[in-house]
């Protein structure tokens, strides 16, 4: 059934080399299958960077983490100094440290980015929804990487933000205290719970993450890359069963289209790294420059940037309701905020997957989302007042109505038909 | 690529720094720090080590590093600003116990080897200049822009007595301007306002401006100290950018020549 092979463009060595491993392990197949003979649709545009822009960012991660592992000192008495030892006296520690902070913004960056492109192009639907879930998972581990993270440096912003979000779950009915307790390891955050929060930051999360971004990309080259049209390139295909519309993802994308994109996001990465690395106190913010003191609480606890939309809307309950305190239901806010884009497969009965084909208020709707989730980022900076609650609340509420309105407006409204074949534009 | 690519400014809505806590009647002057002015930064060491270092010490920065940053010769740094018997590769620490000087001052003396960066280069400046004689104090002095701090006033010889008083100055208008006589051309209407601090005249080394100069250059000094990479860094950052951007070019127009294959 194969026709005369091509000749090689490899040494005969290297052939040769090659064919003893493939009888061996499935390397030239592996290679086909999720690169070379990856189809993917020929019309991604810039949102389309970001996935593996998340991948550079991941390994990334991961490598400055494990030199900063060798240096870093967990214990209540060694860790604030061995941030500055690595600042001062490990070569090129401070490029080491900054690139890792910088890093777990740019994560965050990224990632929302990603899902970004997932909202507007329909990326979650049928055939993808195991692929939304598997990045829904992602994101929740990478929220709890980022904490627990945090916490290391033992930085007294370390040390309370650690205190008011572990102390969320006291809010729980009955085992709340109990719940805390057995969080911390301790009455208090302590050495005790700075070990433990070391071992899930640079063993524990990171293997979680790393399968999960494995299955990430085994689930997408399952079903295929969705496209800004939204429409299934694998329907149309030409007599070899190669997608009309699909292109070889090695080299057309990896070379054509992400090492550009690579390298363009790295001058903007480094430009934070050298020249601005705490980002006005958004990145590293000011009082982690003194050590953890329980005694001494910062005037204003808030969480890195890339929290703060929930930490608002955790904030935005002030209602006691069934009896319960205000603090739960700020909990149950929050998690319910964070939890809730994975029923989007279901909740979105647009006969279109594009945002390109969908209606006006599906539009409007994406558009308020965005809003609202940038102002509570905002909110969530800044020290709550009565008008900042009440536009936490407002937003909060915008928040909500375009998950749960979604399988209304989905429906009723006009859409435009969809193509047969992806547009170029 | 061009329809939804509007949305990305959103993303860049600004990113502003925190404010640091300011005080009521202190004007907070501005503070630019000069890494390159290595004089500056050498008086400033000096100042430190003898007006600061016996309370508050430098603990995660090494003798040495200084000295080589302030390009200061190890011989020299050795006689002049180390004290205590260290080496030059030693911590900048120092003798004062820290559960005994709780009980001396209230609070132990913080070390100060990142307060440039906690607190903010120009508040330490303001901080250091609006110390003021006030007798109702354990140390008799007080401070404008941190009130009833527990710290002795560390510049008295330098500076002088500073005492708190009142002069006559202009009227400042509803609009913000300086008022003026209207019948009397070029006059400034005036009225006495309170919180200057002055310096009672032949009590101190140094005259107001040596006085500024010799403050500037410690908390100069403590920028330095506060990241002693900060200079390596930038100079750094431009050839990685430099060779990013030269990378680019190369990139996109390789990728330029396989898009061309795709119709």
């Amino acid at each position: 059934m194969q026709q005369s092979p091509t000749p090689s463009r490899f040494p005969a060595m290297w052939t040769s080399f090659m064919s003893w491993v493939d009888r061996r392990f499935p390397a030239t197949e592996t290679f086909e299958y999720h690169m070379s003979k990856y189809y993917a649709p020929k019309n991604f545009n810039f949102w389309y960077y970001f996935g593996v822009l998340a991948t550079v960012v991941l390994v990334l991660q991961l490598v400055t983490g494990i030199w900063l592992t060798m240096s870093y000192v967990p214990s209540g008495d060694g860790a604030f100094a061995s941030v500055e030892y690595i600042m001062r006296d490990v070569e090129f520690g401070w490029l080491l440290r900054y690139l890792h902070t910088t890093g777990a913004s740019a994560f965050f960056v990224v990632v929302y980015l990603h899902m970004f492109r997932g909202l507007l192009y329909g990326s979650y639907r049928e055939p993808r929804e195991l692929l939304w879930l598997i990045g829904m998972a992602i994101f929740v581990a990478m929220m709890a990487e980022g904490f627990f993270g945090y916490l290391l440096p033992w930085g007294n912003m370390s040390f309370w933000a650690a205190q008011v979000i572990v102390s969320l779950f006291g809010a729980i009915p009955v085992i709340g205290g109990d719940l805390m307790e057995w969080i911390r390891g301790d009455f208090l955050i302590s050495e005790v719970t700075l070990n433990r929060f070391f071992a899930l930051h640079v063993v524990a999360l990171p293997l979680v993450l790393v399968m999960l971004v494995f299955v990430h990309i085994v689930a997408l080259h399952h079903v295929g890359s969705n496209n800004p049209d939204g429409v299934e390139i694998k329907k149309l295909k030409n007599a070899d069963g190669i997608p009309l519309d699909g292109i070889p993802f090695h080299p057309y994308y990896t070379i054509g289209h992400d090492l550009p994109g690579i390298v363009l996001f790295l001058i903007v990465f480094c430009a934070i790294v050298f020249y601005l690395p705490e980002m006005g106190g958004y990145f590293i913010e000011r009082p982690n420059f003194d050590e953890a003191n329980p005694l001494k609480t910062p005037e204003h606890i808030a969480p890195v940037w890339y929290y703060t939309p929930f930490y608002a809307m955790l904030r935005a309950a002030t209602y006691p309701l069934l009896g319960l305190d205000a603090k739960f239901w700020g909990f149950v806010v929050m998690a319910g905020a964070i939890a809730l884009p994975a029923v989007l497969p279901w909740l979105d009965r647009s006969p279109v997957k594009s945002m390109r084909y969908k209606g006006s208020i599906s539009k409007a709707m994406l558009a308020i989302f965005i809003v609202s989730f940038f102002i509570l980022g905002y909110l969530g900076t800044i020290p709550p007042s009565k008008y900042a609650t009440l536009l936490a609340q407002v937003c909060t509420v915008l928040y909500f109505a375009y998950f749960v309105l979604m399988p209304w407006y989905t429906r009723v409204e006009k859409t435009k038909p969809a193509p047969e074949r992806v547009t170029m534009r | 690529m061009k329809q939804s690519t509007w949305l990305l400014p959103l993303l860049l809505i600004p990113v502003l720094g925190y404010g640091s806590e300011g005080a009521s009647s202190w004007k907070m002057q501005q503070f630019s720090p000069n890494l390159q002015d290595k004089p500056s930064l050498q008086r400033g060491a000096r100042l430190y080590v003898n007006y600061c270092m016996g309370c508050h010490s430098l603990k995660f920065q090494r003798y040495e590093r200084t000295a080589d940053d302030l390009e200061i010769p190890h011989d020299i740094f050795m006689t002049n600003l180390v004290f205590t018997g260290q080496k030059i590769g030693g911590l900048m620490s120092n003798a004062l116990p820290s559960e005994k000087s709780k009980a001396w001052f209230g609070a132990a003396p913080p070390d100060l080897t990142m307060v440039a960066k906690l607190r903010g280069g120009e508040w330490v400046y303001n901080y250091l200049k609006a110390f003021y004689v006030d007798d109702k104090r354990p140390f008799g002095v007080n401070n404008m822009v941190f009130p009833n701090v527990a710290m002795p006033d560390p510049f008295l010889e330098l500076q002088g007595t500073p005492v708190l008083g009142c002069h006559q100055d202009a009227k400042i208008a509803e609009n913000g301007g300086e008022m003026r006589d209207p019948l009397v051309p070029g006059v400034k209407i005036t009225e006495e306002k309170c919180g200057y601090i002055d310096v009672v005249e032949g009590t101190g080394k140094l005259n107001a401006q040596e006085f500024d100069q010799a403050v500037y250059d410690i908390v100069n000094f403590l920028y330095y100290v506060a990241e002693p990479a900060r200079i390596e860094r930038e100079r750094l950052g431009l050839y990685v950018l430099l060779f990013l951007v030269v990378l680019y070019v190369f990139t996109a127009l390789l990728g330029r020549e396989y898009n061309k294959e795709i119709h």
